[in-house]
């Protein structure tokens, strides 16, 4: 039986987590990840939760312990957000080097100083060579869907790499909105127990990590690569099982809005992904050929669906992200996608860094700018008279 | 336990790329010796993830994960909670890293494993260096060494790890050292008996990063322990035992050997002898082993 929950995004990424019954969650609290780790708390205390809560004193620690539970054989979870995804850097890095599929909500938020608690891209955007599995949710069901998909994704034979869902501080992580969740035996049938590609085992002793020369070393890392390019591959098969499960679907690698018959495409990511579809909506009606690719997967990129876009016509990046000195990782992102292959014009906005309000209307006018012939290669949406 | 009746069975095996008389390798033996194969090693950046040798090769016999250099406890910690929920409660977790891992970069994770209970065994074995990475000082280091960072001596005394270990009031601690085998083989063999978070520590004398000749190892190690520099105790319950000569020291049985006895084969004190005796920095060295024996006597005795 589906049963309907009402609740934040923490909350109902907690129960997603739970649903998927992991055997150690290793979590350490920060604004605005805190009721997530709240929310398994409450489930060990309820008895839902059945694995081990290791309260670790550092998200450096809830890293590197999710490491060792995963490597000793068995399904781990934890959260984070900003500073706290920051200081796990290093061991985001092991995780995915050593192949481990644990299982991450990282909450979007601003990276100080000054402090600053509210939605911003950058703090997971500058993971995005760690090796992780990337996607960003736009609606709280997504999130529920997105994290019990990644225990399937991430632990697949052919994918062995952790996973990073994440989502928009407090526009998701705090608001509540009602999420269908299905019954835990649907979910169990959905989630195969997870067989290892390796584990430390008393019975085989092996040495992981040891020195590796660079001929070996650099196998490693195509390895990693081609495990990106399967999980391209097995993102849509998973979605698509997904759907006909459960009935609902977020898209694959991207979620096409509209994108019938248009002469522009947006191209967003995370909350400004849902109010885009707004903008759309409105444009649409008031004629203007534009229609929504929401990203869901930073990565693996979907180069191959966004030269598609690009084949058909011009793109439009909002970035709630900026790559100093550079521009915004999405815009890049589409650029490269496009090389040599589309003569299509490529648009970027920097908007709402700082966790600045970024409404349909605000897209709307980002998105009528390039329309109306009026934009530069790259604006920063506000600052700039946009 | 005498030394011949320790159990034949090597899981420390040969062709290891340890330097020679390394006194890693000495410990690590006995080590695996006393908890058996049913062991499972967490290792941090440290000399051991050199001597394990190359990828695709190991030097154990024993399931070995490398981590990052201030994340050692928090991985046992994770390690241990994974076996804990497969039922696999008969294999002993050991966090095995150098002082610089654990006095230093990794002191946090290793108090909050020590804090949350963690049952594990976590050995520090001590050179009183960063040795892998070539002779650098460490919050180990003693006052007046040379080290590539002290360049005319360490200016600062070491930390006392041991207080910081006991503070945490956790139910096994123990020092002990490379040249008592039989005492580092029966500490680890008791806090393998006993649940929750276990700490030793093993003073382990480095040829190289302390100059002297790879015969003399255990002779550094004895002196270690002859002079006071070091002290070979337990810790149970909120109660300490000091062992073997560190015992006869504390208790006033015998005299313990001036720290030159010990550092004047020690080339990174090699400047406090030549061109002319330090006597003043010799006399502080003393006076600060004199003062950890009396802080021993005070709160022990």
């Amino acid at each position: 039986m589906t049963s309907i929950m009402i609740d934040t995004g923490n909350y109902i990424a907690a129960k997603a987590a739970v649903m998927a019954k992991p055997d150690v969650v290793a979590a350490y609290p920060i604004t605005p990840q805190t009721t997530l780790v709240e929310g398994i708390a409450k489930y060990l205390a309820t008895g839902e939760f059945k694995g081990e809560y290791i309260c670790v004193e550092s998200e450096h620690s809830a890293m590197a312990a999710c490491i060792g539970a995963s490597a000793s054989g068995v399904r781990t979870f934890t959260g984070t957000s900003s500073h706290g995804l920051l200081l796990m850097h290093e061991m985001l890095h092991w995780a995915a080097l050593a192949r481990l599929p644990v299982i991450m909500c990282n909450i979007n938020r601003v990276v100080g100083p000054g402090w600053n608690i509210w939605a911003d891209e950058n703090d997971s955007i500058s993971q995005r060579d760690t090796g992780w599995i990337q996607f960003y949710c736009s609606s709280n069901q997504e999130i529920f869907d997105t994290v019990l998909q990644s225990f399937k994704l991430g632990e697949h034979q052919d994918v062995s790499l952790p996973v990073m869902i994440s989502y928009n501080a407090f526009i998701l992580s705090h608001t509540s909105m009602p999420v269908y969740v299905p019954n835990q035996k649907d979910v169990d049938d959905f989630i195969p127990k997870r067989k290892p590609k390796w584990e430390l085992d008393v019975n085989n002793p092996i040495t992981f990590g040891n020195i590796i020369l660079p001929h070996e070393y650099e196998k490693v890392r195509k390895e990693m690569q081609k495990a990106q390019e399967n999980a391209k591959k097995l993102i849509p098969q998973i979605s698509e099982e997904w759907k006909k499960k459960f009935g609902r679907y977020h898209g694959d690698l991207l979620e096409l809005y509209k994108c019938n018959n248009v002469d522009y495409i947006l191209l967003s990511m995370g909350a400004i992904g849902s109010e885009s579809k707004v903008a759309i909506d409105n444009l649409q009606k008031n004629g203007y050929k534009v229609g929504l690719a929401r990203v869901r997967t930073f990565r693996p990129f979907p180069k191959e669906e966004v030269l598609k876009l690009g084949k058909k016509a011009d793109l439009i990046a909002i970035d709630r992200n900026i790559s100093i000195g550079s521009e915004g990782a999405l815009f890049s992102e589409l650029k490269a996608s496009l090389y040599q292959k589309s003569d299509a014009k490529v648009h970027g906005f920097i908007a709402g860094l700082g966790g600045k309000d970024v409404t349909f209307g605000d897209i709307e006018k980002m998105c009528k700018k390039v329309i109306d012939g009026k934009a530069k290669d790259m604006e920063w949406f506000g600052l700039e008279g946009v | 336990m005498a030394i011949k009746d320790l159990p034949r069975e090597e899981c420390y095996l040969p062709g290891s790329a340890a330097c020679p008389g390394c006194p890693a390798t000495m410990a690590m033996r006995i080590v695996f010796k006393a908890i058996g194969k049913k062991m499972i090693m967490v290792v941090p950046a440290c000399c051991t993830a050199v001597i394990e040798s190359l990828h695709p090769k190991t030097s154990f016999d024993i399931p070995t994960m490398n981590i990052a250099f201030e994340a050692a406890a928090a991985g046992a910690s994770g390690v241990e909670a994974g076996l804990r929920m497969q039922g696999k409660t008969d294999i002993t977790v050991v966090a095995w890293a150098g002082d610089g891992g654990t006095y230093d970069i990794g002191i946090q994770a290793l108090s909050g494993a020590l804090e949350r209970n963690t049952n594990f065994i976590y050995i520090c074995y001590n050179n009183q260096i960063y040795s892998n990475t070539g002779i650098q000082r460490s919050g180990a280091t003693p006052y007046a060494a040379w080290t590539t960072t002290t360049v005319s001596g360490k200016t600062e005394f070491r930390k006392e790890m041991g207080e910081i270990i006991q503070a945490h009031h956790i139910p096994y601690a123990a020092q002990t050292c490379i040249a008592y085998p039989e005492d580092l083989y029966n500490k680890v063999k008791k806090a393998k008996s006993i649940k929750g978070p276990k700490y030793i520590e093993i003073m382990a004398p480095c040829p190289p990063g302390w100059r002297f000749g790879m015969e003399r190892t255990v002779e550094m190690g004895t002196l270690a322990v002859e002079t006071g520099a070091w002290a070979l105790y337990e810790y149970e319950n909120d109660k300490m035992t000091f062992n073997g000569k560190s015992k006869l020291i504390l208790e006033g049985k015998i005299e313990r050997k001036p720290v030159e006895e010990w550092i004047k084969y020690q080339g990174r004190f090699r400047h406090l002898f030549i061109p002319k005796k330090d006597v003043k920095k010799i006399k502080d060295i003393e006076t600060h082993i004199d003062q950890m024996w009396e802080r021993y006597r005070t709160c022990y005795l």
